[in-house]
C-alpha cells in the first residue's frame, strides 16, 4: 500500500490545513497518535527482549532514568578509585602492589565505558561529573567508608566487588544495547576483583593471631555497608517497579542482597571468619540465610552525604578536574595549532 | 570551572588478524593519536586487539532507525537471493 502521507492528496489537504484554523488541533492530535504508536513499538521491542539502540525512539522518562543509573554507575566507579588507591603505595609485596594498581586501572577503565554509554543518550560527560561535584548526582555510598589498614583490601575486593557483580551480572541483559555491552565488559574484567581481595583475606587467616584479627576487623566494618549497597528495600525503593517492567533491572535490591548473602556466607565460614549478624541463620525452608535489620538510618545518612568520607571524596574528585584542567586546555590547544599548521 | 570535553571519537578494534576492526565503544580526546592512545588505555587492557581505528563521532552520518523498514525493504522482499529458495533433486548431494 503506497503511504498516505506521501500521495498527493494529502499534500492538498494539508495545504488546505494550513489555512484551516483547526489545524493546530489536528496537528496535535496527529502528534498524540504518533507518539503512542512510537510508545507501542517500543513496547513491543521490550516485550521480545529486543535491545533499544542509540538512535531508537524512546519515552523519555526512559532515557532519563537510563542517564541517571549509567552516570551514578560511572560515578561509583571513579570514586570507587579512591579507596583503594589509598593503598597502591603501602601494598605489602610488589605482587600485590601490582595486583592493586591493576585493579585500579580497570575501575577507571569501567567509568570509562560507562560514561561513553551514557553520552550516546545524549548527555554530557562533564555536566554529569559537574552534577557528582556539586551534590546532585549520587555514587555508591560504600565509598564513603575509610580504609584503614591492608584487611581493607581484602574485604573491599571480596565484598564490595562481589555485591558489584551480583549487581551487574543481570545488567548484561538490561534493555539498552550500549549499557548492555558495557556491563559485559565489566562482568570480564570484574571476576579478578573479587578473587583477589578474597585472596587477600584467605592469606591473613592463614597469618598470625594479629593478621586474623585484622581480617575480622574488615569484614566487621564492610559487612554492613556491603549489603546496604543494594540499595533501600523494596518496599522503599522508589524506582525498582518502573525500571523492572523496563527490563532495566532485571532483579529487585532484596532479591539481589539475599543472593550476595547466601554466596558470600559460606565464603566466610570456609577460611575462619565470622559474619557480624547475631540473627543470621540458615533457612532451610527458603533455601537462603535469614539475616539481621540493617541499620537503615545509617543508610540514608551516608547516602544523604554525612557518612565518614563523603565530603573527602568529592573534595579528592573535584581537586584532580580543577588541577588536570590545564593539561586538557593545553591538549586541546596544541591539536588546534597542529590541525591550523596543518591546514596553510 | 566548567571547561569543554575534548571531542568525542568512535573506536574500531581488529581483535586479531582475519578479522574486521569492530565497534567498541567511545573515547576523548584532543586529537587522532591521543585517542587512538586512550583507546588502548581503554579498550585493550587484557590484548583485546592488534589495530585501532578512530573516527571522530561528528563525522559518522547513520541511517535513521524509524526509516529502517522502507531501507531495508528492497532485501525483504527478494528470497530468491538465497540458496534455499531453490528446489534440487535429493540424488544431487551437496550443492
Amino acid at each position: 500500500m503506497p503511504d498516505p502521507s506521501r500521495s498527493g492528496f494529502p499534500f492538498l489537504y494539508r495545504k488546505f490545513l494550513q489555512n484551516s484554523l483547526s489545524l493546530k488541533f489536528i496537528t496535535s492530535y496527529m502528534e498524540e497518535q504518533n507518539l503512542a504508536e512510537l510508545e507501542a513499538a517500543f513496547n513491543r521491542k521490550l516485550e521480545k527482549d529486543v535491545r533499544i539502540e542509540p538512535k531508537d525512539w524512546m519515552p523519555d522518562a526512559y532515557r532519563k532514568t537510563l542517564i541517571r543509573q549509567i552516570s551514578q554507575h560511572a560515578h561509583s566507579e571513579i570514586v570507587g578509585m579512591l579507596p583503594e588507591g589509598n593503598w597502591i603505595t603501602r601494598a605489602p609485596n610488589l605482587r600485590r602492589k601490582a595486583v592493586l594498581l591493576a585493579k585500579v586501572q580497570d575501575e577507571a577503565g569501567h567509568g570509562q565505558y560507562l560514561y561513553s554509554a551514557m553520552e550516546t543518550l545524549g548527555a554530557s560527560r562533564e555536566q554529569t561529573i559537574d552534577d557528582m561535584h556539586e551534590g546532585k548526582a549520587k555514587y555508591s555510598s560504600i565509598f564513603n567508608y575509610p580504609t584503614l589498614t591492608w584487611a581493607d583490601m581484602g574485604a573491599v575486593g571480596w565484598l564490595v566487588d562481589g555485591a558489584a557483580i551480583m549487581n551487574q551480572v543481570p545488567l548484561c541483559r538490561t534493555s539498552y544495547g550500549p549499557y548492555a555491552r558495557a556491563m559485559v565488559r565489566i562482568c570480564k574484567e570484574e571476576s579478578f576483583h573479587q578473587r583477589q581481595g578474597y585472596e587477600i583475606m584467605c592469606t591473613l587467616m592463614k597469618g598470625t593471631e594479629l593478621q586474623k584479627e585484622m581480617a575480622q576487623d574488615a569484614l566487621n566494618r564492610f559487612w554492613w555497608p556491603a549489603l546496604m549497597m543494594f540499595g533501600p528495600s523494596d518496599a522503599e525503593s522508589t524506582h525498582s517497579q518502573q525500571s523492572i517492567d523496563w527490563k532495566i533491572k532485571r532483579h529487585t535490591n532484596d532479591e539481589l542482597r539475599q543472593m550476595f548473602v547466601d554466596a558470600t556466607v559460606p565464603q566466610a565460614e570456609l577460611i575462619g571468619l565470622t559474619i557480624p549478624d547475631p540473627n543470621l541463620k540458615w533457612n532451610a525452608e527458603k533455601g537462603g540465610y535469614d539475616f539481621g535489620e540493617i541499620d537503615w538510618t545509617e543508610f540514608w545518612q551516608v547516602v544523604s552525604g554525612n557518612g565518614p568520607c563523603n565530603a573527602e571524596r568529592i573534595e579528592a574528585r573535584r581537586k584532580a578536574k580543577e588541577n588536570g584542567m590545564w593539561v586538557r586546555e593545553a591538549a586541546m590547544a596544541h591539536a588546534e595549532k597542529k590541525k591550523a599548521r596543518k591546514a596553510s | 570551572m566548567t571547561g569543554k570535553d575534548w571531542p568525542l571519537w568512535e573506536v574500531f578494534i581488529r581483535s586479531k588478524q582475519g578479522l574486521n576492526h569492530k565497534h567498541v565503544g567511545s573515547i576523548h580526546a584532543a586529537d587522532a593519536q591521543m585517542a587512538v592512545e586512550n583507546a588502548r588505555d581503554v579498550y585493550t587492557r587484557r590484548s583485546e586487539g592488534i589495530s585501532i581505528w578512530v573516527v571522530e563521532s561528528s563525522q559518522v552520518f547513520a541511517s535513521d532507525p524509524s526509516e529502517a523498514d522502507a531501507l531495508f525493504e528492497p532485501a525483504d522482499s527478494k528470497i530468491y537471493r538465497h540458496p534455499t529458495f531453490y528446489e534440487v533433486p535429493d540424488g544431487v548431494g551437496h550443492m
